[in-house]
């Protein structure tokens, strides 16, 4: 899988209550998330989400299991998230629903472009090419799929 | 030799495994996405109803009609696909879950991120979000990475007023609120056999605080016990020496009563250091510490005395509001001037029964002081029963006095 965004610096520890506080999750309307993510940190972000790729300090995702966090970005417009860390249960999540998590510390420029190419193993920003983690072989499967939903719709 | 996750998921850490898992569980919040995602999965019925719980905890009874709308469509098909289903009052999952469901070796899958308590039975047990929860309803199992393990190695007693939420906020300061990603927490040494299951499921239950995977115990005597008054026979498990990744040692003679300051569980400070601190609010449950043994302690500090400050005491599950109520806790509390809610998770997430106003501030016994998290511009503090139940007779942060 390959994609690109522009780069939206953010900082470590950003736990799932900043990304969609929990008064916003009582619904099914998957336009609320996207219209209320990250509000706890800054009530402006959200707007500008559309075709980014985030790039986090570590441990991004952290505490609750509310998949609406994952579901909130994706739905806000971004393309993926690149972290030196994730929290587990986001980590799950995010390829679960098909939202690309790229394990790498990379350096930050708010609004440069960031491209990357999961297969290849890289990503690419300010003219420098970073390796990333591979996904383990299960995880690539089901982000291929587009996530656990069509993996499993595909083998039934 | 291998660790407990390596026994129980059948193979080496950083190997990936697909294992059946014996108990999985989604509550009212998460269950809307689960089963939403299940339907999409083009499922026509559940892998196998009998190991699976529906448990509503999160805003109960529901707090305005969308939630109520929400919570009766997953009603209905609790009802008619005869999967374990607990309705409001019930209590919380994670609670439920330690009164007899889980046992020692079982997997146990709980989309929640809490779901690491019941690890305290020596079961390997750990959260996942709802498309994962809906693939296990679809087949029964799911897959999982097999963790290294970092052991918390625990001596001695606790002295004074520390408990067991102390130690738990200790450790977690001492590894950070990343510290244990990926990995799981096994607690070991003499240390073990002086805390209680209540004890132990306050430790498991702050694991997934440092980012841990599972947090958990080797089944004991007081493992065995605690279950068979449940009506369970068990066997305990026995340790083998084996590989850690990392190695923490606590005394527990060592650990003083703390307070986890706003906005992250891994900055934590003595409560000497906070005394005076005005509150607007003290919060008594949830999963961390909303069992009887917790609602019995604090009713012997405030009993005969009353409250100074807005005191919310929400019992974690029936169980043990119905001990408290044959006990005379329930008594005890009410009558010293605070407002108990029904069972399950209150106002934690900030949902309902406790919400915070614009620079309110909270002392609570739950596990998460994230920003905003019970109320915008509020803020919250976390503690030990005993240092809440001091503090809501002060109306200030309070140190507890020494037990007798």
């Amino acid at each position: 899988m390959n994609g690109e965004g522009h780069a939206v610096c953010l900082p470590a520890d950003i736990d799932t209550d900043v990304i969609i506080a929990g008064r916003y999750l009582r619904t099914k309307d998957r336009s609320v998330w996207a219209e209320h993510v990250f509000e706890d940190l800054d009530p402006n972000l959200a707007p500008t989400l559309m075709d980014t790729v985030l790039v986090t300090g570590k441990n991004f995702g952290c505490g609750s299991s509310r998949e609406q966090a994952a579901i909130a970005l994706k739905e806000a417009g971004v393309v993926a998230v690149i972290a030196p860390s994730f929290a587990r249960i986001f980590f799950r999540n995010a390829i679960n629903i098909g939202l690309p998590l790229i394990e790498c510390d990379l350096p930050c420029t708010q609004g440069d472009t960031v491209k990357f190419d999961l297969a290849a193993g890289w990503v690419e920003t300010g003219g420098e090419k970073f390796t990333v983690r591979q996904l383990s072989p299960r995880m690539q499967a089901i982000l291929s799929a587009g996530g656990l939903v069509e993996y499993w719709r595909c083998r039934r | 030799m291998s660790t407990l996750s390596e026994r129980i998921l059948g193979s080496p850490a950083g190997t990936y495994v697909d294992r059946k898992v014996e108990r999985a569980y989604a509550h009212d919040g998460t269950g809307v996405l689960t089963l939403e995602a299940w339907k999409s999965m083009g499922a026509g019925r559940l892998s196998d109803s009998s190991r699976l719980s529906l448990i509503f905890d999160h805003i109960v009874p529901a707090n305005n009609s969308t939630t109520a709308t929400l919570q009766h469509e997953l009603r209905e098909f609790a009802k008619s696909s005869f999967l374990h289903f607990s309705d409001v009052g019930g209590g919380i999952c994670h609670q439920l879950m330690s009164e007899g469901i889980v046992l020692p070796g079982e997997v146990v899958v709980g989309a929640d991120s809490h779901s690491c308590t019941p690890g305290a039975f020596g079961a390997f047990a750990t959260g996942v979000g709802a498309t994962d929860m809906a693939a296990i309803w679809l087949t029964g199992e799911t897959w999982f990475r097999v963790p290294e393990t970092i052991n918390i190695h625990l001596s001695g007693a606790f002295t004074g007023a520390a408990e067991a939420k102390d130690l738990a906020l200790a450790y977690v300061s001492r590894l950070g609120m990343d510290g244990a990603t990926y990995c799981a927490l096994e607690f070991t040494g003499d240390g073990t056999a002086s805390l209680s299951m209540d004890d132990r499921l306050t430790l498991c239950n702050l694991a997934v605080e440092t980012g841990a995977k599972a947090g958990m115990f080797y089944a004991d005597s007081v493992t065995v016990e605690y279950l068979k008054a449940l009506g369970q026979s068990v066997q305990p498990q026995v340790a083998e020496a084996c590989e850690y990744v990392q190695e923490l040692s606590l005394d527990l003679s060592d650990i003083v009563p703390v307070v986890a300051v706003p906005p992250r569980v891994d900055t934590v400070k003595p409560v000497q250091s906070l005394i005076g601190l005005p509150l607007d609010q003290v919060f008594v449950g949830t999963c961390t510490n909303g069992r009887y043994s917790d609602l019995a302690r604090f009713a012997r500090i405030v009993r005969k005395k009353k409250v100074a400050v807005r005191t919310i005491v929400v019992p974690a599950s029936r169980m043990v509001l119905e001990k408290a109520i044959r006990t005379g806790v329930l008594a005890d509390i009410v009558e010293a001037g605070c407002t108990v809610g029904s069972p399950g998770c209150g106002p934690c997430l900030g949902a309902h029964m406790g919400v915070l106003g614009e620079g309110e501030v909270c002392l609570s016994t739950a596990n998460r002081n994230f920003k905003n998290r019970m109320g915008v511009g509020g803020e919250i503090y976390l503690s030990s029963v005993a240092t809440a139940a001091a503090s809501a007779l002060a109306g200030e942060i309070t140190e507890p006095e020494v037990n007798e």
